[in-house]
């Protein structure tokens, strides 16, 4: 069989500029070979080189005490105390997800979880960030099922538990789906491994899965846009196999507990390629490896899709010489294939052989250090301006706030997402001390008094009207969710989902909103130690919402401080923290979209120092022991918060009396459903008042005394007053109803 | 007194049942991986939940097959305590070890909550003073836990005092709307006719500890170590 011979029109096709492949030439000095060709483009994609966004994620604050792995390994880590340490990375599978739903987002699973069992960690706990297309667009409900149920399938399979996300909606993504999933794991210090290649003469071993012709070119589909073929894109999709991967989790640690091995890395985004090229890179080595040994599912796969293959549930690992032994035996009790396909070498070259020919030599330093890197051009929007016009006087009073009230409660954004958290298992592994349905997910760490809390969370409209405060507001909600259960946030992952970065446009966005996330991360002292970027989010040149997804794990030294977000006792004092934060401001709300059908105007103001001040107050309250519980007023603002707090607990729905906290002359609607950054409605025992009062006085947090948790009504003095069951029934039968979904 | 939990290939509650075991109740545990063939030296088995094999043919269907299986019957023959959860329960049914089947939920979708399960007569080893009609809050999280068998089993079953577990609302009425999978006849779960092979969809190991939510599982290991220290040796 003749090789196709590689010229600059096939160099196009694989997605190189002229400019990127005159470079290929330089590096080789030569016309690359077809495999060289394939090397290069996806080791030079924008999902694997990172070449549009690099300049600008050097803007995010990386380094702290606890911080003992930042970005560019498979996952960040931070340490926890007690020689522990929690692995976590988030990272998106959007375009497999929106051509096969359920494939597609079981292997985002799949991927992220090998991420951090890469390390050495067993993985605890999953999240995932949704976003879908209108509820009642024609796709929506089939890709909602398939999404809900390959993570599912995944999850559940392996015995991760899926413990928290969020879901939302809006016609942004009615072509172009964002399926986001995030795991973390606990490891011993002395049990981390690093993907790396070190020491010449020891031999490079393949395990897991065979290798097939699925996903080629997977990362290279997640660096386009998607037209009207893209369904043709449906052989690029992998397959899960949660199966083999359970088993490859348990060989993997269990090898880890030995120290036969010096470095690891899952193949994951241009399988082969990457994980063998990034080990020698990092590690300052080459390596030699014949194809001809690796394990093989197809007849007459050629080295080009060999390389180039994305089949799921596969490792590379290096192994001290002499002790392949030790690695095939854990293997094969798995049933696992196991293979040593080559070694480390010293001369910094990458060789591939296949049926006795040298098919690719690629000198590592170069192909890492020539990648492009772009600082492309980014400008303001022109539509910018008109978008943040916003006359709320102009808005027509709804004649009844009471009835929108229970709307809004059981709109799809904001309703009890049990049709889709029943379907993880959240439990699994006994840790999940506070179930999905609070701010955060709490868990507990076996063996210390140690708790782990997780948000994840973005509003993407804010982003959409303004990204940099949009950027900010993403990291200052999840850190304050965090804060809510009672944890100090301690790092976050990111999945910064955007348009295409060759328009301008989109690059301000993206520009804009990292500033924005640095500057708050920054201010509350939060590191981004690992995370994902996805552009290309468009579909028949339509981008998305800018959606910088945060994922916050926060640490609580003591779980048995944690609170929950719904009232627990009638008789229970309300109180809102930070009072001095509401506002008119209806910019982004989600009042204005689900009810006057606009996203318009500015997101709410932030003020980083007071947002720090309140954080420290919120776990100061939970750790004293002042405070029943704490919800944060995010969508839907006070009226939906004050809903939330009242019927989103395990027992029956809790009434509620309480004052207006917005000046008497506010509009109604305006004083229900403002939002607003930086207030958190408590509810505290009668006895435990004055103390609370005067913890939050040293904070400097502005209190105001609401109300009396109580009754069968949820009752705003002068605003509106709706019966607690009313609420709970629109609020837990909404996701199903509007999705048209069996509840 | 040592009880063992199997570990087969996708085996992953066994961490949970050896934690509950172990570091909740306090009784010896060791894993037993699903190549051995003896059980010797055990006192009690538990089966632990999980997707062996993927569930990619009948749930259970090839772990029964596992050399450790044998071991389990013979060990059941003998009138030792056997605990089947969830997978557990599929495997003892595919075994032979209990009557019935399993199909998907009827709503076609994995559930993962908590329920209430009200008990029949007390007379396993993991049920031994938990009186009849007493309400239980444990968790379920399956996506093929809708048990099936013919009318003659199922009344069979009922007049022999096998059905130990059936879902009920927080009040214990057995009502079609508190069953999570359409289980015929509300069954959450079932003993052999001897009474020692216990199987069961709800995770007893997932509800050991207050801070979880419910201790009420724990009733379930307590009741066997009670059992086994009654036993005559």
């Amino acid at each position: 069989m003749k090789e196709k011979q590689v010229t600059p029109e096939l160099a196009r096709e694989h997605g190189l500029s002229a400019a990127e492949y005159g470079t290929v030439l330089e590096i080789l000095g030569r016309t690359p070979s077809l495999t060289e060709l394939g090397i290069f483009s996806v080791m030079w994609s924008e999902h694997c080189s990172y070449k549009s966004s690099r300049i600008h994620l050097k803007k995010f604050p990386t380094k702290g005490p606890r911080v003992l792995q930042g970005p560019g390994e498979n996952a960040g880590i931070v340490d926890i105390g007690d020689g522990l340490a929690v692995v976590f990375k988030m990272e998106s599978h959007n375009h497999p997800s929106f051509i096969e739903p359920y494939q597609g987002a079981a292997t985002g699973v799949g991927g992220i979880l090998r991420d951090v069992f890469t390390m050495g960690a067993r993985p605890i706990a999953s999240l995932n960030s949704l976003r879908f297309g209108r509820p009642d667009h024609p796709r929506t409900r089939y890709l909602v099922s398939g999404v809900v149920s390959g993570i599912a399938g995944y999850g559940n399979c392996i015995g991760v538990p899926t413990v928290g996300g969020e879901v939302s909606f809006d016609e942004c993504y009615d072509g172009n789906i964002l399926v986001n999933a995030f795991t973390l794991g606990v490891v011993r210090h002395e049990r981390i491994w690093l993907g790396t290649a070190a020491g010449v003469g020891n031999p490079v071993i393949y395990v897991g899965s065979k290798t097939g012709r699925d996903g080629i070119h997977g990362a290279t589909m997640a660096s386009g846009e998607f037209d009207e073929k893209s369904e043709e894109k449906r052989p690029t999709v992998q397959v899960g196999d949660p199966f083999t991967e359970k088993l490859l989790l348990e060989a993997c640690l269990e090898l880890m507990r030995t120290d036969a091995i010096v470095g690891i890395q899952d193949m994951g985004a241009a399988g082969l390629t990457s994980s063998s090229f990034e080990m020698a890179s990092r590690g300052g080595t080459g390596f030699l490896m014949d194809l001809d040994r690796v394990p093989q599912r197809e007849e007459g796969m050629t080295p080009y899709e060999l390389m180039l293959s994305e089949s799921q549930e596969r490792m590379l690992i290096v192994a001290k010489k002499g002790r392949e032994g030790e690695v095939r035996e854990i293997f094969e009790k798995w049933d696992l294939d196991v293979s040593v396909i080559g070694e480390v070498t010293g001369d910094g070259i990458g060789r591939v052989r296949w049926r006795g020919k040298t098919v690719a030599e690629i000198p590592i330093a170069a192909l890492t250090d020539k990648a492009p890197v772009y600082d492309r051009p980014a400008e303001r929007p022109e539509g910018q301006d008109a978008l943040q016009r916003l006359d709320p006087a102009g808005l027509p009073a709804p004649s009844d706030p009471g009835e929108t009230w229970v709307r809004l409660m059981g709109c799809p954004d904001l309703a009890d997402k049990k049709w889709v958290y029943r379907q993880y298992d959240h439990m699994i592994r006994t840790n999940t001390l506070i179930l999905p349905g609070s701010d955060a997910a709490v868990l507990r760490v076996k063996g210390t008094r140690k708790g782990i809390a997780l948000s994840v969370d973005c509003n993407s409209r804010y982003c959409h009207l303004d990204p940099f405060v949009g950027g900010m507001i993403a990291v200052c909600e999840a850190a304050r969710n965090v804060a809510c259960s009672g944890a100090e946030p301690i790092g976050l992952s990111d999945c910064l989902n955007f348009g295409n970065p060759e328009k301008p446009e989109v690059m301000w966005q993206f520009r804009s909103a990292i500033e924005g996330m640095a500057k708050a991360c920054e201010a509350l002292g939060v590191p981004v130690v690992s995370g994902n970027v996805s552009f290309y989010n468009e579909t028949m040149g339509k981008g998305i919402h800018p959606t910088p997804a945060v994922a916050m794990v926060g640490l609580l030294d003591d779980a048995s401080k944690r609170r929950v977000q719904w009232f627990s006792a009638d008789g229970d004092l309300i109180l809102l923290a930070g009072a001095d934060r509401l506002g008119v401001h209806l910019g982004g709300s989600l009042y204005l979209k689900e009810v006057h059908g606009k996203v318009a105007g500015t997101p709410p103001p932030v003020d980083l120092a007071h947002e720090k001040r309140l954080q420290e107050f919120l776990r100061e309250a939970a750790s004293a022991d002042l405070i029943a519980s704490a919800h944060d007023l995010a969508e839907g603002g006070f009226a939906c918060a004050l809903a939330e707090s009242c019927i989103s607990g395990p027992v029956a729905p809790m009434g509620a009396r309480v004052l207006n906290p917005l000046p008497e002359e506010t509009r109604p609607d305006f004083a229900m459903f403002s939002e607003c950054q930086g207030a958190v409605l408590l509810s505290c025992a009668p006895a435990k008042r004055d103390a609370l009062l005067d913890l939050a006085r040293r904070f400097r947090i502005t209190m105001k005394e609401l109300g009396v948790v109580g009754g069968e009504h949820v009752d705003i003095e002068g605003l509106a007053k709706v019966g607690a069951a009313e609420l709970r029934t629109a609020w837990g039968e909404g996701f199903a109803a509007a999705l048209g979904l069996e509840g | 007194m040592k009880t063992a939990v199997l570990v087969f290939p996708g085996s992953n509650c066994d961490h949970d049942a050896y934690h509950a075991l172990k570091r909740v109740v306090g009784v010896d545990a060791e894993f037993v991986w699903h190549k051995r063939s003896s059980l010797d030296g055990f006192d009690a088995v538990v089966i632990p939940g999980g997707f062996t094999y993927g569930d990619y043919l009948r749930t259970g269907a090839m772990a029964k097959l596992s050399p450790v299986m044998g071991a389990v019957r013979r060990f059941a023959e003998s009138g030792g305590p056997v605990l089947g959860i969830c997978n557990g329960f599929q495997i003892l049914l595919e075994a032979g070890l209990l009557p019935g089947a399993m199909i998907v939920n009827d709503s076609l979708r994995f559930v993962c909550d908590y329920v209430h399960l009200r008990a029949g007569a007390d007379r396993t080893p993991f049920t031994r003073g938990i009186p009849e009609g007493t309400i239980l809050k444990i968790p379920v999280a399956h996506y093929q836990g809708n048990y099936f068998a013919d009318e003659e089993t199922l009344s069979c079953l009922e007049e022999r005092g096998q059905v130990v577990f059936r879902y009920c609302d927080p009040q214990g009425n057995v009502t079609r709307e508190s069953n999570p999978n359409g289980s015929a006849r509300n069954i959450a779960g079932i003993c052999s006719e001897g009474g020692n092979v216990l199987g069961m969809m709800p995770h007893p190991e997932r509800c050991a500890e207050e801070a979880l939510g419910s201790a009420d599982g724990r009733r379930l290991f307590d009741a066997m170590v009670a059992w086994l220290g009654e036993r005559p040796a």
